[in-house]
C-alpha cells in the first residue's frame, strides 16, 4: 500500500521478486531459463557421455559417400554410385510427388463425398456416410497395407499378359494394368529443338502458360465488351483455339510420337511406368484423407446459414448461381483452413511409404541409408528437419491465406 | 521397470555419471538375465512359436551364452530388433549381445565400433525365381523386378552384382519377409533375393515349394555372427568362447546326450576335460564358473545339434551343412583350441 | 318448381364419402422411394449407381465371409476344407485371438489381469465422460491408474501405493500452501511428492513380496492391449501437459512463450513416425548410461509429447474463443493469474475444447499402430510379424487385417459417437 503514496522512492527488496508483479515475471522467466539450461545441459551431457562411451561421433561426412543401393523410382539422375545425399534428394522428390498427387485426388474424393453426403438421395448419402466412417475410424497404416495387398493380389502380373491366349490384355493395346504398376504410352519427340529432353518440355510448358494468359486476356476483353454493350460475345471457340492450336503446332513440329509399352523379357518396356507402390500409397492416402476432407466440406456447407440461400433465392438467382456466388465463397472460408491442415497430414502420412516399399525420404534417408551407415542420430535429425521445413512453409502459406480471407470488419 | 517408471526422473546425474563403463558381465549377473537382440521373426533363426517361446538357431546362441554366464539357458530376455534398430540397441546398451543374422563387414566392425566375436553361419546372397520363368542363371535376369528385404547388406550386394554384370533391374524394397513373400508369390516381382538360408526357409513355407528354384549364383559372402560392443573385451571373450565351445564340442563329439557323463569326471581326452572344466581353470580365466561350457552345450546341444534341430535337413527349412560343416568335413568351422 | 328441381337432380348424397386412399405414388414405401431415391432422373441414376456399387462389394465379400472356416489349425487345412472355393479362413483369428489381443509374450494364465483392468477402465472413464453420474465415482477414476498399473505389470502393490501416496500427500501440501500463493503450493506439492517417492524407493525393495502379482516386463506387452494402453496412457498424460503448453503459448512472458511455441510447432511439424524413430534409435542416448529406460516408456514419452502439442493447439483455440470479458471480469475481481485460470478461464475453455480433444484422442489411438514400424508387437505388428511369419498362417492377410479393422472401428466409432453426443449436449447448454 505504501507504494501508492511514493512508488519511486521504494528501494528494491528481494521479496519484491516474488510479490511485485513488475518484477515477478523476471523471477519466473529466470527460473524457467535456469531449468531449461539445466535440462539441455543434462541431456547434452548424457548424449556426449553415451556417444563417447560407444566411441561414436556425430558427423555428416557419410552423406558424401556412395550410397551403393538402387532406387526403383528416380525422377532425378541417380545410380548406386551416387552419394547418400543424392539418394536423400531422390527421396525428397518422391515424397513431394506422392504428397502433391494425393492432395489433389483427396480433395476431389473429399468434395464429392462431402457434397453427396448432403444429397437428398437417401441411399447415396448413407453410402457416403459409411465411406467416411469406415476410413475415419480405421488407422491409415492398416488401410495402406490393405490397399497395397489388394493391388498386388488382385491385379495380374506381367506374366499374365504373355502367350497367345493370355489371361489379361492391354487396354486399347496401350495401357497395361499390372500389379507392378500401370504402364501408359509416353510421349517422345523425334525432332526435338534442343538436345536436352527436359528443355523441350519446358518449352511446351511455356507455350501452355502463354496460352493461359492469352485465354485470360480474351475473357477480360469479353467482359469489357459485355460491360460496354450488354452482350457477351461468344468466345468459347477462340478460347479453345488459344489453348490448343499453338501447343499442337509446336508438338507436331517437334515430331511427337507415342512410345507404347510392350511386354519384353520380364517386364513391360517403354512408355511411362507408374509404380505399384506409388499407386497404392497415392490411392490409400487420397481415399483416407478424402474421408476427412468430406467432413470438412460438409461442415463448411452446413456452416453457411440457411438464410443466405433463401435470401439469394429471393433475389431470383438460379440454384447453380446460389451455390457459386453465395454459398461456396462463404463455405470456402470455413473449409480452406482445415483443408490445408489435411494437406499437411498427407505430407506427414506419406512417411508411411516404408510399409509399401515406396522410395520416399523416410525409406531412403531414414531407411536404407540409416541401415547401411548406422548413423541413426544424423539421419533422423535430417529427416525431421525436412518435414519441419515442409510443414512450416505450408503453415506460412496458410497464415497468409487466412489473413487475406479474414472477414474484414468495419 | 517399476522403478524406472516413476523413479526414473529421480535417477539424478550424479548417480549415473559413474556407471558409464560398468562391465557388461557384471551388469548381466546383477540383472540375472541376458538381454539378447534377435530378429522380429525369421523361421529357423529366431521366431516366437505359438506360445511365445523364442526358437531358432540364433536363439540357441543366446541361450548358450546365458547358460555359460548365469547357468540358466532360460535367463534370456529376447529383444526383437529390426534392421534399423539393431545397432542402436546394441550401442546404447539396451541389449548385451546381438545375434540377428548380422553380416560381419569392415565398416560395421570398424566404423560402428562393434566386435564380431565369430561366425555362426556362413551364408551368401542367392536368388529365387519361379520355375516357369525358365531362368537358370542370375545373369539372365536382365530387366527383372527384384524383391529385396531391406535393412540388410542385400541391397548393396545386389546393386554391385548387377552393376558388375552390366544388367539392369528394378528393385522393390520390402520391410518384412512375409510381405516380400506375398509380393513374390503374387508375381509383383520376378525374383526374390536375400540370404540363401532365408530363401530356403521362405521356400519351405510355400504351398508348392517345387515350383520355385534357387539359382546357382551366390553373389556375396555373408558371414553371420553374434556381435557385442567395442571396448568390453572380457564380455567379448565370453561370447566368443561360448560360440567356440559349441563348435569345438561338435568336433570332439560332445553332445547334449553324453555331456553329463563326460563332465562328471575327467576323461582321457585332455581338451574335452579342459572344455568341460574337469581340468584346468579356463572358466576362472574367463571370469565365469568352471562348468560354463558344459552349461552352454547342455542348453541346446553342440553346434551340430543346434543346426540340425533348427535349420538342418530334417526341418522344413532343410539346409545342408555346406560351408557350415566342421573343417574336418570340408567346411569352414574351425574353432581355436581350448588351451 | 320444387318438383321440377327434385326431378332434375337425379341423386343427392346425404352421407359423406369415406376418404379415398392417397394415390399410391404419394404414400408409404413408394413415396419414400420417390422422394429419397428417385426424385429426378439424375437422382435415379445416382441410386442405380450406388446400388451397383453395393452389389459389387457385397458379391465379392458376402459369400467369402459366409463360407469362412473357423476351426482349422493352419491355412493349408483351410484350403483343404474349402476345396478350391473362395472363402475366408477365420481359423487364424480363432486360433490366434489371444495373441491379437495380448501379444505373444504375455503369460496366458495372466490374461485376466489386463482384461480386468480393461473392464475397470469403463467404470473409471464413466464419471469423466458423463457428467450426470455421481461425482464420488471420480475417486475411483483417481485410483484407477494405480490399480491398472499393478494389474498389468504386476509386482508388489507397494509400488503403486507409494506412487499414489506421493500424489495424495503432495496434493494436501498444495491445498495447504495454495491459499498463500499458487507458486508456493504448486512447487511445495511437487517437492513433497518427489520426496515421498524418493523415500518410497527405499522401502519398495523390502516389501517386494507384499501382495505381489507376478511381474510382467513391459516388453511382453503386445497386441491390441498395447494399442489401448498407449492410447489411454498417452492421452491422459498429455492432457495436463497440453494445458500447460497452451497456457504457456498464451503467456506474456517471452521466454516461456517462445519455448512453448518452438516445442508445439516442432512436434506438429514432423510425422509421428520420425518421433518414434527418435524414441527407438535416439532417445536412449539422452538418458544416463545404464538407466535402461525401456522401449515402452520411451515410446510413451514421445507419443505424449506428440499428442500434447496437438491438444495444446485445441485448448488454445478454446482459450481464444472465450470472450475477452471473462478475462477482464476475473482481473477486476482481483484474482491473480493462477486463480483466474483455475476458477474462471480453464473450466470454460476446456469445456469448449472437449470435442476437439476427443478427436485428437481418436486420431492418436489410431496412430498407435505406427509402433509396429519400430519393432513393437501391437496388433499390426503381431499380424505383420509373428503371425504372418509362422509356417501355419503364412499367406492369410484379409482375415487378420479385417479383425484389426473391426477392433479399431468399434472403439473409434464409439468414441466419435460419444463426441457427437457431447457436442450436442454442450451446444444446448449454451442456448
Amino acid at each position: 500500500m505504501t507504494t501508492l503514496t511514493d512508488p519511486p522512492r521504494e528501494s528494491f527488496r528481494l521479496s519484491m521478486l516474488l510479490n511485485d508483479t513488475r518484477y515477478r515475471s523476471f523471477t519466473f522467466q529466470g527460473i524457467a531459463l535456469i531449468l531449461l539450461i539445466a535440462a539441455i545441459a543434462y541431456l547434452g551431457n548424457n548424449l556426449a557421455t553415451n556417444l563417447s562411451a560407444a566411441g561414436l561421433n556425430i558427423s555428416y561426412d557419410f552423406l558424401g559417400d556412395p550410397a551403393g543401393y538402387d532406387i526403383n523410382q528416380t525422377l532425378i539422375p541417380y545410380n548406386s554410385q551416387s552419394p547418400h545425399l543424392q539418394a536423400a534428394w531422390v527421396g525428397i522428390i518422391n515424397t513431394l510427388l506422392v504428397a502433391v498427387l494425393a492432395c489433389a485426388t483427396a480433395t476431389v474424393f473429399g468434395v464429392i463425398a462431402g457434397v453427396l453426403r448432403l444429397s437428398n438421395n437417401w441411399l447415396v448419402a448413407k453410402l457416403m456416410a459409411v465411406y467416411v466412417e469406415m476410413f475415419r475410424n480405421i488407422p491409415v497404416l492398416i488401410w495402406i497395407i490393405i490397399i497395397f495387398t489388394i493391388m498386388t493380389v488382385s491385379m495380374p502380373g506381367p506374366r499374365a499378359f504373355r502367350g497367345d491366349n493370355a489371361e489379361s490384355s492391354m487396354l486399347f493395346d496401350m495401357f497395361a494394368f499390372t500389379n507392378r504398376g500401370v504402364y501408359t504410352p509416353g510421349p517422345e519427340l523425334t525432332n526435338p529443338l534442343f538436345a536436352s529432353t527436359a528443355l523441350n518440355w519446358v518449352l511446351v510448358l511455356a507455350v501452355l502458360v502463354g496460352a493461359f494468359f492469352g485465354a485470360r486476356a480474351l475473357s477480360k476483353w469479353a467482359t469489357a465488351k459485355q460491360n460496354a454493350t450488354g452482350i457477351r460475345p461468344t468466345t468459347w471457340y477462340w478460347t479453345l483455339a488459344v489453348w490448343f492450336v499453338p501447343v499442337a503446332l509446336l508438338l507436331t513440329f517437334m515430331g511427337l510420337t507415342w512410345d507404347i509399352p510392350a511386354l519384353k523379357g520380364f517386364n513391360f518396356q517403354g512408355g511411362i511406368k507408374i509404380g505399384g507402390p506409388l499407386i497404392a500409397l497415392w490411392f490409400a492416402l487420397s481415399i483416407y484423407t478424402g474421408a476427412f476432407i468430406a467432413e470438412n466440406v460438409r461442415a463448411g456447407i452446413l456452416a453457411v446459414s440457411k438464410g443466405q440461400t433463401e435470401a439469394a433465392s429471393a433475389l431470383g438467382l438460379r440454384p447453380g448461381r446460389v451455390m457459386n456466388l453465395v454459398v461456396l465463397p462463404q463455405a470456402l472460408r470455413v473449409i480452406i483452413p482445415p483443408l490445408i491442415s489435411q494437406y499437411l497430414n498427407i505430407t506427414k502420412n506419406s512417411s508411411l511409404a516404408i510399409a509399401v516399399g515406396y522410395a520416399d525420404i523416410t525409406a531412403t534417408l531414414g531407411g536404407i541409408t540409416l541401415n547401411q551407415t548406422g548413423r541413426a542420430i544424423e539421419c533422423v535429425l535430417l529427416l525431421m528437419l525436412f518435414y519441419l521445413v515442409i510443414s512450416l512453409s505450408i503453415s506460412a502459406v496458410m497464415n497468409v491465406y487466412n489473413n487475406a480471407m479474414k472477414l474484414k470488419e468495419r | 521397470m517399476k522403478k524406472s517408471l516413476f523413479l526414473g526422473a529421480l535417477t539424478v546425474a550424479g548417480l549415473a555419471a559413474s556407471a558409464a563403463a560398468a562391465a557388461t558381465l557384471d551388469e548381466v549377473k546383477a540383472r540375472g538375465k541376458l538381454n539378447c537382440g534377435v530378429t522380429t521373426g525369421l523361421v529357423g533363426f529366431a521366431a516366437p512359436d505359438a506360445n511365445g517361446n523364442w526358437e531358432g538357431f540364433d536363439v540357441g546362441v543366446c541361450r548358450a551364452v546365458a547358460a555359460a554366464v548365469l547357468g540358466d539357458p532360460t535367463a534370456v530376455e529376447f529383444v526383437p530388433t529390426t534392421g534399423k534398430t539393431r545397432f542402436t540397441a546394441l550401442a546404447s546398451g539396451e541389449i548385451d549381445l546381438l545375434a540377428r543374422n548380422t553380416t560381419w563387414t569392415f565398416s560395421r566392425d570398424v566404423d560402428l565400433k562393434f566386435t564380431f566375436v565369430g561366425v555362426n553361419y556362413y551364408d551368401g546372397q542367392g536368388f529365387m525365381v519361379p520355375k516357369e520363368l525358365g531362368v537358370s542363371s542370375a545373369t539372365e535376369l536382365d530387366g527383372a523386378t527384384v524383391c529385396i528385404q531391406t535393412g540388410t547388406t542385400t541391397e548393396l550386394n545386389l546393386a554391385d552384382y548387377f552393376r558388375s554384370n552390366n544388367i539392369s533391374y528394378e528393385p522393390v524394397p520390402i520391410e518384412t519377409n512375409a510381405e516380400a513373400q506375398q509380393q513374390y508369390l503374387a508375381g509383383a516381382c520376378d525374383v526374390y533375393t536375400t540370404d540363401a538360408s532365408g530363401l530356403a526357409a521362405t521356400r519351405a513355407t510355400f504351398e508348392a515349394p517345387d515350383e520355385h528354384v534357387l539359382l546357382p549364383e551366390i553373389v556375396s559372402k555373408e558371414p553371420l555372427g553374434p556381435l557385442v560392443r567395442h571396448g568390453d573385451n572380457e564380455w567379448g571373450d565370453i561370447v566368443r568362447w561360448t560360440l567356440n565351445a559349441l563348435i569345438t564340442a561338435e568336433e570332439l563329439g560332445v553332445t547334449s546326450a553324453n555331456i553329463a557323463d563326460m563332465a562328471s569326471a575327467a576323461g582321457n581326452n585332455p581338451e574335452i576335460n579342459r572344455l568341460l572344466g574337469t581340468e584346468g581353470t579356463l572358466g576362472e580365466m574367463l571370469g565365469v564358473s568352471a562348468d560354463w561350457a558344459k552349461n552352454a552345450i547342455a542348453a541346446g546341444g553342440n553346434y551340430g545339434e543346434l543346426f540340425e534341430k533348427n535349420i538342418g535337413e530334417a526341418t522344413p527349412i532343410g539346409l545342408a551343412r555346406g560351408l557350415n560343416a566342421q573343417w574336418t568335413d570340408g567346411g569352414l568351422l574351425y574353432s581355436p583350441p581350448f588351451r | 318448381m320444387s318438383d321440377i328441381h327434385a326431378h332434375s337432380v337425379a341423386f343427392v348424397r346425404d352421407t359423406q364419402l369415406p376418404p379415398a386412399p392417397p394415390p399410391v405414388a404419394e404414400t408409404g414405401v413408394v413415396k419414400w422411394l420417390r422422394e429419397n431415391l428417385f426424385a429426378n432422373w439424375a437422382n435415379g441414376l445416382l441410386t442405380i449407381a450406388a446400388l451397383y456399387v453395393i452389389y459389387l462389394v457385397a458379391s465379392a465379400t458376402v459369400p467369402w465371409i459366409v463360407r469362412g472356416v473357423w476351426n482349422t489349425d493352419s491355412l493349408a487345412q483351410c484350403r483343404e476344407v474349402l476345396d478350391g472355393v473362395s472363402g475366408a479362413c477365420f481359423s487364424v483369428i480363432s486360433e490366434r485371438w489371444n495373441q491379437l489381443l495380448f501379444g505373444f509374450k504375455y503369460p496366458s494364465e495372466l490374461y485376466w489381469r489386463p482384461s480386468l483392468a480393461f473392464a475397470m477402465l469403463f467404470v473409471a472413464a464413466a464419471p469423466v465422460l458423463f457428467f450426470d453420474l455421481p461425482r464420488k465415482l471420480l475417486i475411483f477414476t483417481g485410483l484407477y491408474p494405480f490399480i491398472a498399473f499393478w494389474l498389468i505389470w504386476g509386482g508388489s502393490i507397494l509400488t503403486p501405493i507409494v506412487a499414489l501416496a506421493g500424489f495424495i500427500i503432495g496434493y494436501f501440501v498444495y491445498e495447504r500452501l495454495v491459499t498463500g500463493s499458487f507458486a508456493a503450493g504448486f512447487f511445495g506439492g511437487v517437492a513433497t511428492a518427489f520426496a515421498i517417492w524418493f523415500i518410497g524407493g527405499w522401502i519398495i525393495p523390502d516389501g517386494a513380496g507384499l501382495l505381489a502379482l507376478e511381474q510382467v516386463p513391459s516388453r511382453d506387452l503386445g497386441g491390441f492391449m498395447l494399442n489401448m494402453m498407449l492410447g489411454v496412457v498417452c492421452v491422459s498424460l498429455s492432457l495436463p501437459l497440453g494445458i500447460a503448453l497452451a497456457l504457456g503459448r498464451q503467456s506474456n512472458l517471452p521466454l516461456i512463450k517462445g519455448v512453448c511455441v518452438v516445442f508445439i510447432e516442432f512436434v506438429r511439424g514432423v510425422p509421428l513416425i520420425t518421433l518414434l524413430f527418435v524414441a527407438n534409435v535416439m532417445l536412449s542416448y539422452f538418458f544416463p548410461p545404464g538407466s535402461g529406460v525401456d522401449l515402452f516408456l520411451r515410446v510413451v514419452i514421445m507419443i505424449t509429447m506428440f499428442s500434447a502439442a496437438y491438444i495444446a493447439e485445441v485448448i488454445r483455440g478454446g482459450l481464444a474463443a472465450l470472450p475477452k470479458g471473462q478475462y477482464e471480469a476475473a482481473d477486476s475481481l482481483g484474482l491473480d493469474y493462477p486463480q483466474a485460470m483455475r476458477l474462471i478461464i480453464l473450466p470454460q475453455a476446456l469445456k469448449i475444447s472437449i470435442p476437439g480433444i476427443v478427436n485428437i484422442a481418436v486420431g492418436l489411438f489410431k496412430d498407435t499402430t505406427l509402433v509396429s514400424v519400430i519393432s513393437m508387437f501391437d496388433i499390426v505388428g503381431m499380424i505383420r510379424g509373428p503371425i504372418l511369419a509362422s509356417t501355419e498362417w503364412n499367406g492369410v492377410y484379409w482375415e487378420l487385417f479385417m479383425a484389426a479393422s473391426v477392433l479399431f472401428f468399434v472403439v473409434c466409432y464409439g468414441i466419435s459417437q460419444y463426441s457427437q453426443w457431447l457436442e450436442r449436449r454442450l451446444a444446448t447448454d449454451h442456448r
